[in-house]
């Protein structure tokens, strides 16, 4: 079954579809543009958008704006109505702040914010802007924002690493992963160095490598988004679009090699490793500790870890990857005779097209020469 | 890795997307232009239009090659002419939809060969390209989407490509203007928001195109310092057979060993000799499986031995393989599983649909 044909919801899946729908009436709708730099034209999608929409007789006002705008945005920029943010002066600096008040006053339909990171002064209504656009949507108001990756709170590790450096101000990612829409501005590096004067910041492999994570967090909002509207309307996810790897582990496996393997393949496909182990009745305590050890590993490489009760471990195994969304499922050699039991078995050929997607790796008892 | 096959000198770059309408085709025409007011000189060696307003007034003021006329059992059609475009020898040529078959009578058989031939003389190319068309995601899409597309490309051809870029718009808004008819005719619309349009369809898509993008970008990461990476982790071998779900096992091979930046190997084994012992229509499916083998650079044996799963794994290990694909209910798979013990064995699914 392909996501084109879903069968009619059952009455829970239309029970949240419908909560879903109320709350979304009634609050505004949030949509990112995502950049993975500055300057790869993130503020002219949004403007563009906000002008577009405008034409098609939605009521539509600027918020926000960059204060050092490019001239080349000027020409859109008037075409569109701005409430002007209220100027904030202290000791150190000049602050823009949105008017969150006038604009409730003057209730658009549509607001356009740029620079979603942003902190306001001491004193302000909300201490960030993204707390100001919060209100806004609260009061039924859709927002239309930029930002770069830059500048997502979380990710502030894995950029440093690239750069060197941690943005000031940042949005936390979970208010980035609740946006309705999400889209990713993207552009070749090569030209946004023409565009640019030559700086450190505009290394081209850091810059690949920015756009690599920003493709990628884009891809993990698109995957949530698509799993949420699944649930509400009552649809059995496919797995396919992402890899999902699932190690079992049992005392007699190498799990520590097989471990380490599926970690690597992990990281080369940017997907969760998983963990199982089927209780086995009757262990003895040093098969017990054995399996602890390799479970303790599997925490260490980051792989969520599962523990279940099953008589009959293969299939249960077989079920819980499907359940899981799991795409390739490590096994030991060494997996007890049952499982060349069930090779030899018709079930499992049965079994395994039921799991459509779910290729089998059999593992080595002694790492691979 | 694919094979280091010469790399034509001018520069690929390709605009992708995750369905029609998204607007590559706009984007592309949009740095033609940029480039053009640069002084560049640019050509459009072919672009549809699609009747799209917003696209066709795009390509306003750039020159345009045109298209040859070949006809083809009683009906004309239109081509891209490679061959102006070799004389004209513009330094940019812009060339739309990357994943077109040519009408049989064409000089080759697909756009992107039409697109090599310009790359080898030197002439930089722009192109667009869907993510659904790329080969190693066939069985995916079709999965997920209930499509089995029919047009596809090798994905060494995108590999190499200098750049790509990603091309995206939310589903809703690619809902809405098909909903406005600005993709297509009402009808042939009201029956895509239906079928393929779908959200969970596009949300699907999209989430490929940008992982893909994000492993290309990785790919250049890493080809890019070093000469060569710390020594691959060994090679994969696929065992094909005469079955239909060989595709499927190739597909995989060639996308887990592209993932795992290592080389990929395809065998068939046979007790007989060659593909002799086989029945016409068997031969015909195993020369068409090790012909889509070559044709994503994978290198292709065929092994005759006695005993055929002891004749697979002394071939692995002579190959320092170290994991091998297998289909599901093969003949010889319990003996290899017993008789690897030291390599990887991996059963593939066969993705089918319920």
């Amino acid at each position: 079954m392909a996501y084109g044909d879903h069968p009619r919801p059952d009455p829970e899946a239309l029970l949240r579809r419908i909560q879903v729908e109320e709350r979304e009436a009634r609050h505004g709708r949030l949509k990112i543009f995502l950049g993975y730099a500055p300057r790869v034209g993130k503020t002219f999608r949004m403007l563009d958008e906000g002008r577009r929409r405008g034409e098609r007789g939605q009521d539509v006002v600027v918020g926000a704006i960059q204060a050092k705008m490019d001239p080349e945005l000027e020409p859109i920029l008037r075409s569109l109505e701005i409430v002007p943010a209220g100027r904030v002066l202290t000791a150190q600096r000049i602050y823009d702040v949105i008017d969150v008040a006038a604009l409730l006053r003057r209730r658009p339909q549509v607001c356009l914010v740029d620079e979603l990171a942003y902190d306001n002064p001491p004193g302000s209504r909300h201490a960030y802007r993204w707390q100001d656009v919060e209100e806004l949507l609260e009061q039924g108001i859709t927002v239309v924002t930029a930002i770069n990756l830059q500048h997502i709170a979380e990710q502030q590790q894995a950029i440093e690493g690239i750069t060197g450096k941690r943005a000031a101000q940042t949005v936390p990612e979970q208010f980035i992963r609740r946006a309705e829409e999400i889209v990713l501005v993207d552009a070749a590096p090569e030209n946004l160095r023409q565009r640019e004067t030559q700086s450190a910041a505009t290394d081209p492999r850091r810059l690949s490598a920015l756009r690599e994570l920003a493709m990628l967090l884009a891809a993990d909002v698109v995957e949530s988004q698509l799993h949420r509207y699944l649930a509400t309307h009552g649809i059995e996810m496919l797995p396919g679009s992402q890899e999902r790897i699932l190690v079992c582990v049992t005392p007699r496996s190498n799990a520590p090699a097989m471990l380490r393997t599926a970690r690597r393949v992990a990281d080369r496909f940017h997907c969760d490793l998983l963990a199982l182990y089927v209780r086995q009745p009757h262990l003895s305590r040093e098969d017990e500790s054995v399996v602890e050890r390799h479970l303790e590993q599997a925490r260490a490489l980051g792989a969520q870890v599962h523990t279940i009760d099953a008589k009959d471990s293969v299939p249960a195994i077989l079920e819980f990857a499907r359940g899981a969304g799991v795409t390739q499922l490590y096994l030991g050699h060494s997996m007890p005779g049952r499982w060349q039991e069930w090779l030899r078995r018709s079930p499992l050929d049965r079994i395994m097209r039921d799991a459509q997607c779910l290729d089998i790796h059999i593992f080595p008892h002694a790492p691979a020469t | 890795m694919t094979e280091p096959a010469s790399q034509p000198p001018g520069k690929l770059t390709i605009y992708l997307g995750y369905a029609a309408g998204v607007g590559k085709t706009y984007q592309m025409l949009d740095r033609g232009q940029e480039l053009r007011g640069q002084g560049v000189d640019v050509v459009v060696g072919y672009f549809e239009p699609h009747g799209r307003q917003d696209t066709i007034s795009k390509a306003q003021g750039l020159e345009v090659v045109p298209r040859r006329t070949i006809s083809y059992r009683g009906t004309s059609f239109e081509e891209m002419d490679t061959e102006a475009i070799l004389r004209r020898n513009p330094r940019v040529c812009l060339v739309d939809e990357l994943a077109h078959t040519n009408v049989p009578g064409s000089e080759r058989l697909k756009r992107w060969q039409d697109v090599r031939a310009l790359l080898e003389a030197g002439i930089e190319v722009l192109t667009t390209l869907n993510v659904q068309h790329l080969e190693s995601l066939n069985d995916e899409v079709w999965q997920l989407t209930g499509v089995r597309v029919r047009e596809t490309l090798p994905d060494w051809v995108v590999d190499e490509a200098g750049e790509i870029i990603l091309v995206d718009v939310t589903p809703r808004a690619l809902r809405h203007r098909l909903e406005r008819g600005v993709v297509y005719a009402p009808d042939k619309a009201r029956q895509a928001l239906e079928r393929f349009f779908t959200e969970p369809n596009l949300n699907a898509l999209r989430e490929l195109a940008m992982r893909h993008t994000a492993h290309e970008i990785e790919d250049r990461l890493a080809e890019e310092p070093r000469q060569e990476a710390p020594a691959p982790s060994g090679r994969i071998l696929i065992c094909l057979t005469a079955s239909p779900s060989a595709a499927t096992l190739i597909r995989r091979g060639r996308r887990l060993a592209d993932y795992l930046r290592t080389d990929c190997l395809a065998a068939y084994v046979t007790a007989d000799r060659g593909l002799q012992g086989l029945s016409s229509p068997d031969r015909e499916a195993l020369e068409k499986h090790l012909n889509f083998a070559r044709n994503l650079r994978i290198e292709t044996h065929i092994l005759e031995g006695g005993d055929p799963a002891e004749t697979l794994v002394n071939f692995a290990r002579s190959r320092k393989v170290s994991q091998i694909l297998m289909g599901q209910g093969g003949k010889i798979l319990h003996r290899v599983v017993r008789l690897a013990r030291d390599m990887e064995i991996t059963i593939v699914a066969d993705r089918r649909r319920k």
